[in-house]
């Protein structure tokens, strides 16, 4: 071992070299291997690295934080976008109610919920799964959820629609370890899409399978944009993160209707404030033969199925 | 102060000198780790879509390992109760190999949680006091805590003995001894709260069961002390370390107990399973028999039972006293309970789904070598420590001694 032999502080001008080349061969190696960075497009600046969390967020910081979006939105897609930071209303909690009577399996509250919230279309992001169910059972995995006759709905099945329950007491806001996801005060459960490290516990956590992650960047185009946004709603993700049914926070905390219900041909969906007595939802949970899916679990979803008849 | 960052400074000069033999292992292993590194840059570049997974089976092949690794890290103790808790005096210089496998496998366990994540840039957000930790109530925060606590647990005691041994002194036991004792019940922790992730999702009826705990930390007393035995026989075979058979054989009592109750732990669970067949059952009729036409892991889960059973089998038998059947079973307890505990525990929870869809993970090319640069790198971080470590204790590096002195009459001293 003649270099290590030239006792301590001393190197010799060959053993110098030759750890020299070392050297540098192990950072050529280091770098060769990382050329594939080379293609990352995402430059995330220091501000992006250092962002606070929604709740740390100030007003003025926010102002700040709406008009970068616009500004990045445009940038990108050459559509000015509404981007609001919308909070929930004083003595709203909203429920929806879902009759499963009239439900004809079409899936234009599916497509209607990714027109409007800006999901990825490439590969596309559902917030809405539609299960066609065999009449005589309740139990999913008898489910089809890939069904594609030339009508709905067939003879035999019904079918039921399954997106985000707003649980009164979720599991994915309770495992999610850095608070990227809580219940908001009109019982919607949202995503701070600048917070989430996409570590997809809550993916795992969900007893609906309601939420969905972004495997690679959101592919929209601009035709594809919807301008009307909601910071904690439907303004475009990064990759990388978790998104979920909001319940169309940029319209329900503005005063209309979610993109599904409107959508619905049959009028299947209901969607209104529990605290109103007289709204159309509290009248159907008192009236109606009203069920929750997996009850067992004790999410207590704010998402209740009924039947008509 | 100084003193110890010298001795920083000439145990990082000693770990990457050394015999022809060893540099070409390091070569070795830093070229399968650049290849990993390589692997991980795509990732990042592409996104998870580079994985197998999707919004059904959310996690796979790097959470698998990262459990695996956390039953490794948890293993180190039991060379460690041995030796402080019942003086045994033949595991008593090897506890510092035990915890330099703590440390590496923590360290493994880290990289993989970190290249499961969608956005590793905001790894920040997880630690305490400077991002926004959900504690106490998500169980991953917690874990993040415990692990992080038993990393710098066991790197403060094997840095403490290597130390004193380096200056010539002997350790003070009230500088190690109540860390020693916080370590036990720290390395159960570590494995109990990783059990937790799983056992705490009520959505997830495969996982959702008590018995995952127990089970979790039987199984790693079966693999962990396995795998040091192991280590320990390449570590004398190549680095002309001087232990008594004894040490070997202690472990050996250590996984005969341990195996034992762990196939119990899985008989019972089998039986709760099977045997009441309600629909929950269906993940592990998944697992074990296949579900719906999809059987991938039956075939892998069997293999595992058969090398579990056979271990089982060769521990329980006074053959096992010979090294060479010891060694066999092993690395058939490793090899199985790395099937059990890693592919055959995450994903057939996540099958069938909440909603009842059935489909196939396989683990992508990419993700398969992220995996192994990380097992590569975990490889290469422990030969150092080891490495390190025999120097000192075969007092070939001190403060009076330096550079470490070559091994006397073995392969390496000739390079």
């Amino acid at each position: 071992m003649p270099e290590s032999r030239s006792s301590s502080g001393t190197m010799n001008r060959r053993s110098f070299l030759r750890k020299s080349a070392y050297a540098a061969t192990g950072m050529a190696a280091i770098a060769a291997s990382l050329a594939p960075l080379r293609d990352y497009d995402d430059d995330i600046s220091l501000d992006d690295f250092l962002r606070k969390h929604y709740k740390e967020i100030e007003p003025e910081e926010m102002e700040v934080m709406l008009a970068k979006i616009t500004q990045e939105v445009e940038h990108e897609y050459g559509v000015r976008p509404h981007v609001r930071d919308l909070k929930p209303m004083a003595g709203v909690e909203f429920v929806t109610a879902l009759n499963l009577t009239r439900c004809i399996g079409c899936r234009k509250c599916v497509h209607a919920c990714v027109a409007e919230n800006n999901q990825s279309r490439n590969p596309e992001i559902q917030y809405i799964r539609v299960l066609e169910m065999p009449n005589g059972t309740f139990d999913v995995e008898q489910s089809s959820h890939d069904y594609d006759p030339e009508t709905v709905p067939r003879e035999g099945f019904y079918y039921m629609p399954v997106q985000c329950q707003q649980c009164r007491q979720p599991p994915c806001v309770k495992v999610c370890p850095v608070e990227a996801t809580w219940q908001d005060a009109d019982g919607i459960t949202v995503i701070d899409y600048d917070w989430c490290i996409g570590c997809r516990y809550c993916e795992a956590a969900c007893p609906y399978w309601a939420r969905r992650f972004n495997f690679s960047k959101p592919s929209l185009s601009a035709e594809d944009i919807n301008p009307d946004m909601a910071y904690l709603g439907n303004r475009p993700r990064p990759r990388g993160v978790v998104e979920k049914c909001h319940s169309c926070i940029q319209r329900t905390r503005a005063g209309r209707y979610p993109a599904c219900l409107e959508a619905c041909p049959t009028g299947a969906r209901k969607f209104g404030n529990i605290l109103d007595p007289n709204s159309e939802v509290s009248q159907i949970l008192r009236d109606k033969r009203v069920f929750v899916l997996k009850e067992e679990h004790g999410t207590r979803p704010r998402f209740f199925y009924y039947f008509d008849v | 102060m100084r003193h110890f960052l010298t001795f920083l400074g000439r145990c990082t000069a000693t770990a990457f000198s050394g015999s022809v033999r060893y540099k070409a292992w390091l070569a070795l292993l830093a070229a399968i780790t650049l290849v990993g590194l390589n692997a991980y840059a795509r990732q990042l570049v592409h996104g998870l879509e580079t994985t197998g997974l999707s919004d059904q089976i959310s996690w796979g092949f790097y959470i698998a390992n990262f459990t695996y690794l956390v039953g490794i890290a948890a293993a180190a103790v039991l060379v460690v109760i041995p030796v402080y808790v019942y003086r045994n005096k033949a595991l008593r210089d090897l506890v510092v190999f035990g915890e330099a496998m703590a440390v590496a496998a923590l360290l493994m366990c880290i990289a993989f949680v970190l290249v499961d994540l969608g956005r590793p840039d905001r790894f920040w957000h997880m630690i305490p006091f400077w991002g926004r930790v959900n504690f106490p109530t998500s169980i991953l925060a917690w874990d993040v805590i415990v692990l992080l606590g038993y990393l710098v647990i066991n790197l403060y005691l094997g840095a403490y003995i290597v130390y004193a041994r380096y200056r010539g002194r002997r350790p003070r036991p009230a500088f190690y001894i109540p860390v020693v004792m916080v370590s036990i019940v720290w390395a159960i922790s570590i494995h109990t709260v990783t059990a937790f992730l799983y056992m705490g999702l009520a959505g997830r009826p495969f996982w959702n069961t008590a018995i995952l705990g127990p089970r979790f930390i039987a199984s790693a007393f079966t693999a962990g002390p396995a795998l040091i035995v192991i280590t320990l026989l390449v570590i004398r075979r190549v680095a002309n370390l001087v232990f008594g058979d004894d040490a070997l054989l202690m472990l050996r009592s250590i996984i005969q107990v341990a195996i034992v109750v762990n196939l119990f732990l899985l008989m019972n669970e089998l039986f709760a399973e099977f045997y009441s067949s309600s629909l929950h059952s269906n993940s592990a009729t998944y697992l074990y028999f296949g579900l719906e036409g999809f059987s991938e892991l039956v075939p892998r889960i069997w293999t595992a039972l058969l090398f579990d059973f056979v271990a089982l089998i060769i521990f329980v038998l006074p053959i096992s006293k010979n090294l060479t059947w010891l060694t066999i079973a092993c690395a058939l307890s490793i090899t199985g309970l790395w099937v059990e505990k890693g592919l055959g525990l995450v994903v057939p929870g996540f099958l069938p789904t909440p909603l009842g869809e059935m489909l196939v993970y396989t683990p992508s090319i990419n993700e398969i070598l992220v995996g192994v640069g990380i097992w590569a790198f975990g490889v290469m971080l422990y030969s150092m420590l080891v490495r390190v470590a025999l120097a000192v204790i075969q007092g070939r590096l001190s403060d009076k001694i330096y550079p470490a002195l070559p091994v006397e009459g073995t392969a390496l001293a000739q390079a």
